[in-house]
């Protein structure tokens, strides 16, 4: 070959999408390559089809059919973390949350794999994220097998390892879930002490009610120390977030109008959400739903009054009076907030007013932890090696705990740091709020 | 290229998986795809195989390898280069090395580091800030880009303009030599006994061999630095104010110039602080003692009102001097905002031809019906036109190309050259007789035939190919007399 210029015109035939999704955003892509060292899968592979720059070239090449839905593609394209890193250093503004939202669905519509990751896939999108009283059931049967005895049964006998990967990993995973009196629904309304300042609806999540109701509590009790009035809508349920990042589109829109048309009742100045997926998803619902007529106006409407719960607080300074709590931190950034939704100073600025707390930064702080939704359960390995990446730092930062703002990234920690043998703690941001009141209200 | 049979590629491939591993070669055609390109889209070229080797052993027997088998072979880093200087122009193996990214020893006392090739550029000054260090090269991509690939290309920066470039920053390299060789140049210390062959090393694209490990100067934080910006009305009084800075005798660390184009895509990316409406920016930035810098701070100042400038301010705090910075560096990969491609030049002129060059720079691009942004170290003289395209629009392509030579036409002309920072790279290499005698070219072959011989270790950069050198003009067109002798050959 004498020289390796090809002049490659390309029809401009209709505008680029997959599975009905638009993936426009590939031609903002320049190729610069600023993303590369910002991507915790590149980082560790060193392949580029494992980089933010090769996925959108997959999938600009899917999209222009210059290349088949082989084996390979499909393989880097899941290994995608969704983590959004690259979105935050790129000077070109490539939307990478769609463009991979939309590879995923197309993954799903040609290569839905076999019967058991389509019953896993089933299981988790098709029957309990979209229902939150089999959720419940759930839950309860899960907390009547480990409080039985009967998980640390398995886990002793050596089946839960015989168990295929992400079963063995959903084992390992599992925290011991609360007591029902935790898992019970929060009251409909807690009253703002003090001033009122807003009326929020806050959103109590899915897995979150189920896994971590503790934390709702403490979110609806600072958002009431700061003068909210506090809403919680009955029937909500999940937000869609893991359904769109796990490629189920259709059920996602689903879940995306009910959830609007539940808040839309509260009539709230502002929709709260202290779980990073579903509040970057919720404020993506304008997009989301951009093609649907009926419903485009309500979901941009809905989608601006979403606020992250450190955001919401921040705006404010804290009401005192704060006893001190006398403890070194640190803070990891989970990626739907830091990433989706650019809320990096927030957080700090509000630890900072905790008397008695000392914050130390964590080195890549704002690197994906690795749970990233159902990650940890669909790619264990690469989940499990961002894991220990992420708990080297933090054990190297010597504080006594870690705090962040997703359950997500709280499971996955808890679990790094678990299987060191590590006693630093794991917290929600919310929950150091809490404490930092003298006597909690109910 | 010789095109491999399916039972040669099944037994090479195996005999790379014994070298490197299973898990650390590529052969899935659609895999390879994504290594086409690198930051130059304009050009493509596909590998046979894209292996990953962790050490200078692995590195030397796959070198031995290609040999044996007459495989062409080429280093590649993050990819983000700017001249095609890392495709694999004839097939064969690329040989990434961002597997080999460690900093294996970190020597405070005698200020320098010992690093692998993979490693990111800004990964080591951060790896050493914290003790008052770092590696000054800083090019723009400096996020993303890695050692290995500034050393091929003698990469510049920003920064340049007060420190230098790449090779004034190198004092040692392990390198594996294109016959599979593994050896040492220079050292440790600044001092070079016989040759300067680090000097003829770093800027050789890749066509000397591969460096697999490299001894880097680190340098002080300067104590005081100071940021300011300048905002013209007119390109050519932001033009005039370079000259002005530097002909009061003042020596800025860098003298940045960024058009209206561009400062309105970094705007839109992170906003940054450049006002829109400015027809031309400079960023110019004052680093050493504290002593005497507001002094200079005011010189400067003042060189840029009395060259017409309608703001100068000075950055409040480290924060907005970052932001300053962040737009800078993000430039290129900003214009994804308003272009979908575009192919950047890298001319260099004398200082005193920029209100002159730039504007003809503009005039071209625009008789070609595409259009340009410019951001570029002024301070140099090193121009960075951006040629925006839609490679979706037929003939698109065909204009850049033929827009970027008359540029490069142009900076010849005036004295300059066709390159400073990113390569001659496949992208320039058919330009080489505008800046270079046949003379002159045929001395650089024979240095690369005494290096690489058989040519294997990354051919087709750097020396133009016979077919095409007759739009650039008759001189290289015709074989050299010691072509002609057997004493080289074109690559």
């Amino acid at each position: 070959m004498a020289h390796a210029v090809q002049e490659q015109t390309r029809a401009a035939a209709g505008p680029l999408a997959l599975h009905g999704l638009s993936v426009e955003g590939v031609n903002q892509c320049v190729h610069c390559g600023l993303c590369l060292a910002s991507c915790p899968t590149f980082a560790e592979l060193g392949t580029e089809m494992d980089s933010p720059r090769g996925r959108i070239f997959l999938i600009k090449s899917l999209a222009e059919g210059r290349i088949a839905l082989g084996e390979a593609t499909a393989r880097h394209l899941e290994l995608c973390l969704d983590c959004r890193a690259c979105e935050t250093v790129c000077p070109a503004g490539v939307p990478y949350g769609r463009l991979i939202e939309a590879a995923k669905a197309e993954i799903e519509r040609q290569r839905p794999g076999g019967a058991g990751r389509r019953l896993f896939r089933w299981l988790n999108f098709g029957v309990l994220l979209t229902s939150p009283r089999r959720l419940a059931l759930a839950a309860a049967g899960l907390r009547a097998y480990q409080a039985s005895g009967l998980a640390r049964l398995v886990r002793r006998s050596g089946l839960a390892r015989r168990l295929s990967g992400t079963l063995a990993a959903w084992e390992a995973l599992l925290p011991p879930l609360p007591r029902r009196a935790e898992r019970a629904p929060l009251p409909a309304l807690i009253p703002a002490e003090g001033a009122r300042r807003a009326r929020v609806a806050l959103l109590s999540g899915c897995v979150q009610s189920v896994v971590f109701g503790a934390h709702n509590r403490a979110t609806a009790r600072v958002l009431a120390r700061q003068g909210a009035e506090v809403v919680v809508p009955a029937g909500q349920g999940c937000c869609g977030a893991l359904n769109a990042h796990g490629g189920d589109h259709a059920r996602a829109l689903e879940l995306a109008r009910r959830t609007i048309e539940t808040f839309e009742a509260a009539r709230a100045d502002a929709v709260v959400v202290n779980t990073s997926g579903c509040g970057a998803h919720m404020k993506a619902y304008g997009h989301l739903l951009a093609d649907d007529p009926a419903w485009a106006a309500r979901a941009r409407r809905f989608a601006a009054s979403v606020v992250d719960v450190a955001e919401f607080l921040a705006r404010e300074p804290l009401r005192g009076p704060l006893t001190p709590v006398a403890m070194t931190v640190t803070y990891h950034d989970p990626c739907h907030v830091v990433h989706g939704q650019k809320i990096r100073s927030e957080p700090r600025r509000l630890l900072a007013q905790i008397p008695g707390l000392r914050v130390v930064e964590l080195a890549e702080s704002d690197w994906c932890c690795g749970s990233a939704g159902l990650y940890n359960l669909t790619q264990p390995e690469m989940a499990t090696r961002l894991r220990e990446r992420k708990v080297g730092h933090v054990l190297a930062t010597g504080a006594e705990a870690v705090v962040t703002a997703n359950p997500g990234c709280i499971l996955q920690i808890q679990a790094g740091l678990a299987a060191r043998g590590a006693a630093a703690r794991v917290f929600h941001l919310v929950e150091l709020l809490d404490r930092a009141y003298p006597a909690a209200t109910p | 290229m010789a095109v491999l049979t399916e039972s040669r590629k099944a037994s090479l491939r195996r005999e790379l998986e014994a070298i490197v591993g299973a898990g650390a070669v590529l052969a899935d055609p659609d895999e390879l795809l994504v290594y086409e390109s690198d930051g130059l889209t304009l050009l493509r070229a596909l590998a046979d195989f894209v292996v990953f080797p962790v050490s200078a052993e692995q590195v030397s027997a796959l070198v031995r390898l290609a040999n044996r088998e007459s495989l062409p072979f080429v280093a590649r880093g993050a990819g983000t280069g700017l001249s095609g200087g890392c495709l694999p122009a004839e097939g064969g193996l690329v040989i990434s090395l961002m597997r080999m990214n460690r900093v294996l020893e970190v020597d405070y006392d005698n200020q320098l580091a010992v690093v692998e090739p993979g490693l990111v550029n800004l990964h080591l000054s951060w790896t050493v800030g914290a003790r008052g260090y770092y590696y000054a090269p800083d090019p723009s991509s400096q996020q993303a880009c890695t050692l290995g690939g500034n050393i091929a290309n003698n990469s510049g920066g920003p920064h340049t303009l007060k420190y230098g470039v790449t090779t004034n920053h190198v004092l040692g390299l392990e390198v594996v030599l294109p016959d599979g060789e593994i050896v040492w140049l220079g050292g440790r210390t600044r001092a070079r006994a016989g040759y300067d062959l680090v000097g003829v090393f770093v800027g050789s694209e890749g066509t000397f061999g591969i460096a697999t490990k490299i001894v880097v100067r680190l340098l002080r934080k300067p104590p005081a630095v100071k940021t300011v910006l300048a905002v013209f009305d007119a390109i050519d009084h932001a033009s005039a104010a370079v000259s002005a800075i530097i002909a009061r005798g003042l020596v800025p660390a860098a003298v940045e110039m960024i058009d209206q184009l561009t400062i309105q895509a970094v705007e839109d990316a992170f906003g940054c602080g450049y006002p829109r409406d400015a027809a031309a920016a400079l960023l110019v930035e004052l680093d050493g003692l504290p002593f005497g810098m507001e002094a200079q701070a005011a010189r400067i100042v003042q060189a840029c009102r009395d060259a017409g400038a309608r703001e100068v301010r000075t950055a409040r705090d480290e924060a907005e001097r970052q932001l300053l910075w962040k737009g800078r560096k993000s430039a290129f990969g900003a214009y994804g905002r308003i272009s979908p491609a575009y192919m950047v030049m890298d001319g260099v002129i004398p200082r005193t031809k920029l209100p002159y060059v730039l504007r003809r720079v503009n005039e071209i691009v625009a008789a070609h019906g595409l259009r340009v942004g410019n951001v570029f170290h002024a301070g140099d003289g090193n121009l960075h036109p951006n040629i925006l395209y839609d490679p979706r629009r037929p003939g698109e392509e065909a204009r850049v190309v033929a827009a970027g030579a008359a540029i490069m036409r142009l900076c010849a002309e005036v004295g300059g050259s066709i390159s400073g920072e990113h390569g001659i790279g496949l992208e320039k290499s058919d330009f080489m007789p505008l800046i270079f005698s046949a003379a002159d070219l045929a001395l650089m072959q024979r240095l690369k035939r005494a290096f690489n011989p058989t040519g294997l270790c990354n051919p087709g950069k750097i020396f133009p190919t016979s077919k095409s050198c007759a739009e650039v003009g008759p001189v290289a067109s015709r074989p050299h007399a010691i072509e002609e002798k057997g004493l080289a050959q074109r690559f």
